[in-house]
């Protein structure tokens, strides 16, 4: 069977084999050449604030050496990416990744008057707000709400996890957070919210009872949806044994099986290192890079790499001085990374952190990362960033 | 006033000042003048409970060995497994004490104060590490839950709690921390657009000096507190901290604000001008008396419009409290109330930011109205809602045969609960219907599509399930 055909017969399968409200008609409609064309973004959130100067190590600084006596990554193990930064050696499995052009490191991404607590700062990053203004709804949220060409279906965004992110909350939409397709599609399958969900069809009211009808009928259409879309995917490529890896083996296993989504978040957690941090941030790191790794060999093969987005990012980085207890303390600015088959500019994306230019023992900030989303929704989701962020901000060239 | 109306105020008054009613009690006050039961609610004298699930000894020990070990640089093994102890005590005291406020809503005589607490948890949002801290700023809430406003603020205002959650112990004379003064004007009192970045300014030197001693008091340290003239609202003058916060509520707007966040919680989440700006400037004649103020609002007509009944997105919080003082409902493992909590995106003590729970249709997503209908199976049945559709094909040929088709085994539920069912079923007249214990069960009325799933259920109790399964049963 072509793989053309093989798509749109299972696309029929799909949505043949589960009640579709009107108002959703999914995939019937579309070309079937989107399909190849739809890009994907993939958001890692690393929970906790990780360590950014233990992640890519500025070897070349006699201050990072000074400042981190007990703590600081050897120049031999440094994992070299150029004169100044390198690696941290337990992330030997994105050497590879890098060598390829496939990852693009930007340093020092922060926001003006940086918030130290993990809560609001976190909050800050996912509702790509001032960092004095509170809002309710997150940057991926407020790009649903958008209802742009290409983000309209429930679908649009998946979080793979058992609750979701403020990122993925709007206004009016929401993104879908399921950890295994198969179970969201038994519990909407229960006979008693079957039979609620078939004999609900017709038009629902605006008021907050349609609202939960809608999302429930929604729900189960998702469900159905990706349950029956991503089930006849043979995943081959093998993962490491570990939770994130899983996740991300989930989100291949969406990308490759063609799945109509075009925005996925996972998180991995435990990098609030006050204590002992090399050993507790070099486990993690290597559970990273490893993950990432297997992800985009995967997707490589499957042909969706350039088709691919993935980005990386922390609450915050850490302050510059160690601890008294072997660790670091909540900082500021931090490092992003950004992977894909197509990125303009790979590599080391800015000038590596100045440390003998501290805002009181932190990082000052060189890139906002709302440059770093509106760079993304502009260019990769196609909607225009003062729509979603509120205001204009410049975009970046990685993409 | 016929008993039929009565019933539905009665219920609908229950719904959003407490968390249900009883069918018992809702039958008895049905059959009286509306305006009894209103009165529960306002008794002439209230005694408020304080919770005490963090005793005052245990905090101040661990504070002292927490000081003791905090000045060390290098610990011993025997120190650092000390410290260890510590936060895993915290850790524990804080839960205990997020299910013992929990456990109090699911029991208490006064229902409508702790939903006031409830209300206030959230405008007056802050996490702390600190158990004991977090239950005295719960107990400061729950003391002037309906009393005089400016008390509250200023008790609020003063707690470690609140100090510490908005750097006011960071606020020095020559190195103002405006956090405090921030919010203090955008969430707690008068709300954006009222207020220019001067004033933050200016109040929060007004502040500086607000502290706390170790042991959990206010205190004030003139040696820190800036003493020189202030220009705040257009007035110069040498403010305190108390000065500021009388400028703030001398200033309609605070009423308006207040009212409109009172409506929301209260009434609906669209919001009515004319009847905000009604409550409102109630709440200025009388001098943000909190008690006064709800009065007013539950004996409004508006209140009990059609459009302000059965229309409220439940907290998860409310969700969670009424079923299970619906269904008298023991939970086995406590523990799993923090679980249930934090699914749904409502974690008592831990609010999203200082701006608290953003409410309405923000509870609700795919994956949380999923659970939320989920869990009244859980809690009630094992996890099972015992409903069988329309039957099978594959079934056919065993009901032809005079068999029953196989039931679901009922899975033993993680949560791990006991409802009275005994106690629940007593409540109703042997002639109950199930559709009549839809009617007392669920807030909207029971959509006519419906009605035949609910009427065909077996029993009374498979009809209490399927109600609570239901999107309806999500709604006050």
């Amino acid at each position: 069977m072509k793989r053309r055909d093989f798509l749109r017969n299972s696309i029929f399968t799909a949505a043949g084999a589960t009640i579709v409200p009107a108002f959703l008609k999914p995939l019937e409609a579309m070309a079937l050449d989107e399909l190849s064309l739809y890009k994907n973004l993939v958001v890692i959130q690393l929970s906790g604030g990780n360590d950014g100067l233990n992640t890519v190590v500025p070897f070349g600084s006699d201050l990072y050496y000074q400042k981190r006596k007990s703590i600081a990554i050897k120049p031999e193990d440094v994992i070299k990416l150029n004169d100044m930064q390198g690696l941290n050696p337990n992330m030997a499995a994105l050497r590879e990744i890098y060598d390829q052009g496939w990852m693009s490191v930007i340093n020092d991404v922060g926001y003006p008057n940086p918030d130290r607590s993990h809560f609001r700062s976190m909050d800050i990053w996912q509702s790509a707000s001032d960092s004095n203004q509170f809002l309710s709804t997150g940057w991926i949220g407020r790009y649903l709400d958008s209802n742009c060409q290409t983000c309209k279906f429930p679908y649009t965004a998946i979080e793979v996890d058992d609750s979701l992110s403020l990122a993925m909350k709007g206004g009016t939409k929401k993104g879908i957070a399921l950890k295994d397709p198969a179970t969201l599609f038994k519990n909407t399958n229960e006979a008693f919210f079957k039979e609620m969900i078939n004999s609900q069809k017709e038009h629902l009211d605006e008021d907050n009872l349609g609202y939960l009808y809608k999302t429930m009928i929604e729900t189960s259409s998702s469900a159905s949806y990706i349950q029956n879309t991503s089930k006849i995917y043979e995943q081959k490529f093998t993962y490491p044994a570990t939770g994130f890896a899983n996740q991300l083996k989930t989100v291949s296993k969406f990308i490759s099986s063609g799945l109509k989504t075009r925005v996925y978040y996972v998180s991995m957690s435990g990098f609030d290192t006050h204590v002992n941090q090399n050993q507790q941030q070099g486990n993690l790191l290597k559970q990273y890079s490893e993950g990432i790794s297997a992800f985009l060999k995967d997707l490589k093969q499957n042909n969706k790499l350039d088709d691919t987005l993935v980005i990386t990012f922390s609450e915050f980085g850490r302050r510059v001085e160690q601890n008294a207890s072997n660790g670091t303390d909540h900082g500021t600015a931090n490092n992003m990374f950004i992977y894909g088959g197509r990125l303009k500019k790979a590599g080391i994306f800015n000038n590596a952190p100045d440390l003998a230019n501290l805002d009181n023992g932190d990082l000052k900030y060189q890139v906002d990362f709302r440059q770093v989303y509106g760079t993304i929704l502009d260019k990769w989701l196609d909607v225009n960033n003062a729509d979603i962020l509120n205001k204009r901000f410049n975009t970046l060239d990685f993409i | 006033m016929d008993k039929k109306d009565n019933f539905l105020k009665i219920k609908h008054l229950y719904s959003r000042a407490g968390f249900g009613i009883s069918y018992t009690e809702l039958e008895k006050l049905s059959k009286k003048n509306s305006s009894r039961a209103l009165e529960n609610f306002f008794p002439k004298e209230r005694k408020p409970q304080d919770l005490d699930t963090v005793s005052t000894e245990d905090s101040r020990s661990q504070m002292m060995m927490q000081a003791a070990l905090g000045a060390k640089k290098d610990l011993t093994p025997e120190e650092k497994e000390q410290r260890k102890n510590i936060t895993r005590l915290q850790n524990e005291r804080s839960r205990d004490l997020n299910i013992a406020w929990l456990q109090r809503m699911m029991t208490t005589e006064d229902p409508f104060l702790e939903k006031m607490t409830l209300f206030w948890h959230g405008h007056f949002a802050c996490r702390s590490n600190d158990p004991y801290y977090a239950q005295q700023l719960n107990n400061i809430q729950r003391t002037n839950a309906l009393g005089d406003f400016k008390t509250l603020l200023v008790e609020v205002s003063k707690s470690p709690a609140m100090l510490q959650y908005l750097n006011n112990q960071q606020n020095r004379k020559n190195h103002p921390n405006e956090n405090f003064a921030r919010e203090l004007m955008e969430l707690f009192t008068i709300g954006r657009g009222n207020y220019t970045e001067q004033d933050i300014k200016e109040s929060a030197r007004a502040f500086t000096g607000w502290t706390y001693t170790k042991e959990g008091a206010f205190e004030f340290k003139p040696a820190i507190h800036d003493s020189a003239d202030k220009t705040f609202f257009g007035k110069t003058g040498n403010f305190d901290g108390e000065a500021i916060i009388d400028m703030i509520l001398a200033n309609p707007k605070t009423a308006t604000f207040l009212s409109r966040k009172l409506y929301a919680f209260f009434v609906n989440d669209v919001p009515n001008d004319t009847h905000i700006a009604e409550l409102a400037t109630y709440m200025y004649q009388k001098q943000y008396h909190i008690g006064t103020v709800m009065q007013k609002m539950f004996s409004s007509d508006w209140f009990y419009a059609p459009e302000n009944i059965g229309n409220k997105i439940k907290s998860p919080v409310e969700f969670i409290v009424g079923l299970s003082r619906e269904f008298y409902v023991t939970y086995n493992r406590p523990q799993v109330l923090i679980q249930l909590q934090s699914s749904l995106g409502q974690y008592l003590f831990n609010p999203p930011n200082v701006a608290g729970w953003p409410g309405g249709r923000s509870w609700i997503d795919s994956s949380s109205l999923m659970l939320r209908m989920k869990i009244p199976s859980l809690v009630l049945n094992g996890g099972v809602i015992d409903f069988s559709g329309k039957a099978d094909p594959e079934d056919e040929a065993l009901i032809a045969l005079n068999k029953k088709p196989k039931a679901p085994v009922p899975a033993r539920s993680y949560v791990n609960a006991q409802a009275d069912w005994d106690k629940f079923l007593t409540e109703f007249p042997k002639t109950l219907t199930p559709t009549e214990l839809a009617a007392y069960l669920l807030q909207p009325q029971l959509n006519a599509k419906f009605a035949p799933m609910v009427s065909n259920s077996q029993s009374l109790k498979h009809a209490a399930i399927e109600i609570t399964s239901m999107p309806e049963y999500q709604l006050c």
